[in-house]
């Protein structure tokens, strides 16, 4: 587990050195999403395509898009993207808010809760 | 069947059944090691506001202005044949990004707490952080080259823990290994689950 710090004397070139923008200048500084987060492992479906919107929709609210044409797990998108996940969950906000995508959660504590655990249970023997 | 969807008509494609498990135990146990023996390690960083990382410190008057910084984590993925998919997470060792393990720990299926037998102390806030949160939990002890060997009855003592807490002896690098942990795991949540069904329906709540 490493902080996301390196050694001083070491120089960060290119990529080493993050993006141009800084991440929460793709949200405008924004760090909470409008709606209540999702959770890391809900899944994401995209279910739109953004209109014209200049000021709303940018290029990286359109990569996470494209990324969950297949329906994703949160935690997926913010490594697929290399974004922050507080990021990546404004970013999710803004698609949710304009109906872009359709966010799943997973089970929690309900009576399905053991076939999932009996389904995990299954899967790993089999591994 | 086993999504709530939080929106309506969520399932124009097929949508993935997801859970959880977290790795929990001290700094360099092995907890990435152990990720990576069993599925691909994905990288996932997340920035968090210091303002909630100092949380308990009484002076701010010090913190002039709003700053935040980079928690680097990873976590791995399982897919089985079945559509299910199995996330695991390594919590952050370092004690002060322990707000973030409320975020990881909701939901989760259970925790694995992996402990270094030579440096038992640094599993004991993981062990507590279960316990107070009532996650079903497993220990499991890495094996380092060269450690002395403990019995697992020495492990539960010297952590005090519960009797039904399973403990087990285990090599984080060897997927073998690994996947009898994640088994252990599962297989003791899946007994507390079905305890606690059985307990609640003999008191006529269900």
């Amino acid at each position: 587990m490493a902080i996301g710090m390196r050694h001083e004397s070491e120089r960060w070139l290119d990529r080493d050195a993050g993006p141009v923008v800084r991440p929460y200048a793709l949200v405008r500084g924004r760090t909470r999403p409008p709606r209540a987060a999702p959770d890391l492992i809900d899944i994401v479906t995209a279910v739109g395509e953004p209109e014209s919107d200049p000021f709303g929709i940018g290029p990286e609210h359109r990569r996470l898009l494209g990324l969950c044409r297949k329906p994703t797990a949160v935690a997926d998108l913010a490594s697929d993207t290399e974004l922050p996940l507080g990021v990546v969950r404004v970013m999710l906000g803004d698609l949710r808010q304009r109906g872009l995508i359709l966010v799943a959660g997973s089970a929690r504590h309900d009576s399905s809760e053991e076939a999932v655990l009996r389904s995990v249970l299954d899967g790993l023997r089999a591994l | 069947m086993a999504f709530e969807r939080s929106e309506p008509g969520a399932g124009l494609a097929a949508v993935p059944i997801v859970t959880k498990l977290l790795v929990a135990g001290g700094f360099g146990v092995g907890k990435t090691t152990l990720v990576g023996a069993i599925s691909e390690v994905r990288p996932l960083s997340t920035e968090e506001d210091l303002s909630e990382v100092s949380v308990g410190i009484d002076d701010t008057t010090t913190v002039a202005h709003k700053r935040t910084t980079t928690v680097a984590m990873d976590f791995g993925r399982i897919t089985f044949p079945s559509g299910v998919v199995l996330y695991l997470f390594g919590t952050p060792g370092q004690e002060r990004f322990w707000f973030m393990w409320d975020e990881l720990a909701f939901g989760a299926l259970g925790a694995i707490v992996l402990v270094d037998t030579r440096r038992l102390t640094d599993s004991f806030s993981s062990v507590d952080y279960f316990e107070i949160r009532d996650t079903p939990f497993v220990v499991a002890a890495n094996h380092f080259d060269g450690a002395p060997r403990y019995s697992q009855a020495d492990i539960r003592d010297a952590l005090d823990l519960d009797p039904d807490v399973p403990v087990l002896i285990c090599d984080a690098r060897r997927r073998e290994s690994v996947k009898e942990v994640l088994i252990a795991s599962v297989t003791h949540s899946l007994a507390r689950h079905q305890s606690r069904a059985s307990g609640l329906s003999r008191l006529g709540g269900i």
